[in-house]
């Protein structure tokens, strides 16, 4: 049933009017079928999570209501928001005119005065049309009014790369986000991550980026029945550790976690442990598990789709260097997206996008060198 | 958009329609408010006395216009037909009163603040009201407490008529702790929870899309959370200038309040001066009132120099608002006595502009029609003003010994959710180490 379900998601979405749209057809094959495990547990796909999140958040708090393009009639542009206009109303559901700064700016007088926004942007990209509002105007003004007006705004929507989508559509924004006080900024992987975060973000009474991704939104992953409980909540600033490991420690966030536990079961074939760490939450970073993790294996690769200067990397490695220098056994690698506007050709985005492989020969590097640039046997 | 479905909203006069020979005319009559003030340099045909948009316009000469609707046209016409000098004032004694004392309070205040950006004691960014005063009395004095305002920059005045104290206004200019902001928003940045002033921008444009979203609350608590309010919606205002309005916030928000009918007034405060850009150069069609219709909405322009007139506007655009029946874009052709900013040479505009507009001093013209309609002596004026100076000079002793911000302010209220602050190097979070809010924090 949830096979035809998804299918006729897909079909609903083949008109490609909207932006992205075209992107329905890019599905990872494996989503499509229902992996089923032998234990029983409960798949769920990240749309899914994002959606029931979105619904028992709605039904448990009326100050909530969504706002975004092409949130209502349309089902959501890329269907997280599907079923909720016919469950709460236009009233709560409200679809907007194409004006990015106003309706943001709303949004934000709205948490003003106690009311709990959503603001969809159908893709972060358009974000900026609305960055004054989310860093002067919500941001920064639990600050500016010495704690008299909060902003409980929760900013979604999908981030980074999509397939194709040209140099406009596919920027990172974690770091630019990350960078300004006063704004929480998660980014979840898996269902579990999904629905947490995003209840936990709802629940906040500060303005969160929640950072999601549009090509994660298809896949599925087993939930337990404790993710499934309407008062499960992830906490913010807390990372988690996908997998353990001895021999290097590799962060990641978003799709990029997806990527990094594969390169790890590629490198524990060579006998390379490798611990993933999912960030989950960009701003505040998890710097104590981070620190903890590179004093247990000495050695640090961190993985992000976006630009490399001055990104989530940068701040990681300088967080490690501070705390835990003297345990780093080899310079901290950074994989991140090339340093160009996203390009359209197939094989150059894959080029500008970070692989598994690549990530699986970082980790190497770090492994194999003790000091710069000596290659060792 | 026809121009008659801004005239429908408001009174329907009988006499309207012949406005626009009888607006013309309508200075030989005895004015009934205000004295006629001499014509506006703008406006070389028509005395502009009235606040008819036809005749008062400064920008145009005989040019034909659409009649709307200006309901203290409406005014002066139903007091036109009254015989002129036994003619019933506008407002009462006690209101007249408040207007009197409000503007005062703020004309002293940002004399007071000039002094002090001299002397040194307030520093960075300063924009002062003067000559303006009418726009914020003629406005503010009408919402309730649950209303609210939404500013920009310059705002000192905005945050006194909304009853902030102006010692804690001028605590704030000072950066002390005990300001409305403790400091930390400064002048630019005045935010009162407990009056409802939701800031104090430092983007032109910025407080737009915010009021209009406090007006959504107010909306939405109606509707949706089923709040009854027996006095109507709760109405927001969004003060901004003339250059303003070429930013495309504000038509992204004239389309989104009219479109759900939200209860905002938008007012804009044309000084006809963006620092040294003058109106009339930077915008393509400077009229603002007509991009009110333009949207669906009644647009009107009004005398701001010119509080009794700006009252009786602002009362009907609030009450419609209330009334659920949807925004308004109120235009008052006003005009700042002082540069943009304390910093600001002012060398670009005209001396015989500020000193044609210095004649229209809005204080002054009330206190004369308070005078000549006998609603208050001489000595009780005096007694006002005598009133606001000490209230003044107390603020700026109670703002001079305040004290400064502790350091551990510095880390305070990044979030409203301490515990989003961050994870110390122990992995508690940082809130809860005993230190924390004595700043030993690494700053």
């Amino acid at each position: 049933m949830l096979g035809v379900a998804r299918r006729k998601i897909a079909c609903e979405s083949i008109p490609a009017a909207i932006l992205g749209q075209a992107l329905q057809r890019i599905r990872p094959l494996g989503s499509i079928l229902p992996r089923n495990y032998s234990n029983g547990a409960k798949e769920m796909m990240v749309r899914e999570a994002l959606n029931s999140a979105l619904d028992e958040e709605m039904s448990a708090d009326p100050k909530v209501f969504l706002m975004g393009e092409e949130v209502g009639e349309y089902q959501g542009a890329y269907k997280i928001t599907k079923g909720l206009l016919e469950k709460y109303g236009p009233d709560r559901v409200l679809d907007t005119p194409i004006t990015e700064a106003g309706f943001t700016g709303i949004g934000v007088g709205a948490a003003y005065h106690g009311l709990r926004p959503i603001v969809e942007f159908m893709t972060f990209n358009f974000s900026m049309q609305a960055i004054d509002h989310i860093i002067n105007s919500a941001a920064k003004t639990n600050y500016m009014s010495a704690g008299q007006i909060s902003v409980p705004i929760v900013f979604r929507g999908p981030n980074g790369a999509a397939a194709g989508v040209g140099a406009q559509h596919s920027q990172c924004y974690a770091a630019w986000y990350a960078h300004v006080p006063g704004l929480k900024v998660l980014s979840p992987y898996s269902a579990e991550d999904a629905r947490g975060l995003l209840k936990a973000a709802i629940r906040d009474p500060d303005p969160v980026v929640f950072l999601e991704n549009e090509l994660l939104y298809g896949e599925s992953f087993p939930v337990s029945a404790e993710v499934l409980d309407s008062s499960f909540c992830l906490p913010i600033g807390k990372a988690k550790i996908e997998r353990e490991g001895k021999h290097v420690t590799i962060t990641a966030f978003s799709k990029m976690v997806g990527y990094a536990l594969k390169a790890a079961e590629i490198l524990s074939k060579e006998g390379i442990s490798a611990e993933v760490i999912n960030l989950r939450s960009i701003r505040p970073l998890d710097r104590a598990t981070i620190n903890a993790s590179v004093r247990k294996t000495n050695r640090l690769v961190t993985v992000e789709e976006g630009f490399p200067q001055h990104g989530v990397g940068a701040e990681i490695c300088m967080s490690v260097v501070e705390e835990s220098f003297e345990y780093l056994d080899a310079p901290v690698e950074r994989i991140s997206g090339a340093d160009v506007p996203m390009p359209y050709a197939a094989n150059l985005e894959r080029l500008a996008v970070p692989q598994v492989e690549d990530i699986v020969r970082a980790a190497k590097r770090a492994c194999y060198r003790s000091v710069p640039m000596a290659a060792t046997a | 958009m026809s121009a008659f479905s801004a005239v429908k909203i408001l009174h329907a006069h009988p006499s309207l329609a012949v406005r626009s020979s009888a607006a013309e005319s309508s200075s030989n009559k005895p004015k009934p408010s205000f004295p006629s003030s001499p014509s506006s340099p703008f406006n070389s045909t028509n005395p502009s006395s009235s606040s008819s948009s036809l005749s008062s316009s400064p920008l145009r000469g005989n040019r034909r216009r659409p009649i709307l609707a200006v309901s203290s046209d409406v005014v002066s016409k139903k007091q036109q037909q009254r015989p002129p000098l036994v003619a019933t004032p506008a407002v009462t004694r006690e209101e007249s009163l408040e207007l009197y004392e409000d503007m005062i309070l703020g004309r002293t205040f940002e004399d007071m603040c000039a002094q002090m950006y001299y002397r040194g004691k307030m520093f960075g960014f300063v924009h002062l009201y003067n000559g303006q005063e009418a726009v914020s009395t003629g406005f503010i004095k009408l919402l309730s407490r649950a209303d609210s305002v939404v500013s920009t920059y310059r705002d000192h005045v905005h945050a006194l008529s909304k009853g902030v104290p102006a010692r804690a206004v001028m605590a704030e200019l000072f950066g002390k702790a005990t300001g409305c902001c403790r400091g930390q928003g400064g002048s630019m940045h005045m935010f009162s929870a407990e009056h409802n002033l939701l800031g104090g921008f430092a983007f032109i444009g910025e407080g737009i899309p915010v009021a209009t979203g406090a007006a959504f609350t107010s909306k939405y608590r109606y509707e949706v959370l089923k709040e009854s309010n027996p006095n109507g919606l709760d109405v927001t205002l969004a003060f901004f200038g003339d250059g303003t309005c070429n930013n495309g916030q504000f038509f992204e928000c004239l389309n989104m309040a009219q479109l759900w009918k939200l209860p905002i007034v938008f007012v804009v405060e044309n000084n006809l001066w963006a620092i040294g850009m003058s109106h009339l150069r930077s915008t393509s069609d400077p009229e603002i009132w007509k991009k009110g219709p333009a949207f669906g909405m009644p647009g009107v322009h009004v005398d701001g120099m010119d509080v009794l007139k700006v009252r009786e506007v602002a009362k009907e655009a609030i009450e419609r608002a209330r009334r659920g029946e949807g925004p308004t874009l109120v235009e008052c052709e006003t005009y700042r006595f002082r540069g943009h900013s304390l910093a600001d040479p002012d060398e670009l505009r005209k001396p015989d502009e500020k000193a044609h507009y210095a004649t229209r001093d809005p204080i002054t013209a009330l206190k004369k029609y308070i005078l000549e309609h006998n609603l208050a002596s001489e000595s009780e004026l005096k007694t006002i003003e005598k009133k606001i100076d000490d209230e003044i000079e107390e603020a700026v002793e109670f703002a001079d010994s305040s004290p400064h911000p502790p350091r551990s302010q510095l880390l305070e209220n990044v979030f409203a959710d301490p515990k989003g602050f961050g994870i110390g190097p122990d992995g508690k979070y940082r809130c809860e180490d005993p230190k924390f809010t004595q700043g030993t924090a690494q700053v």
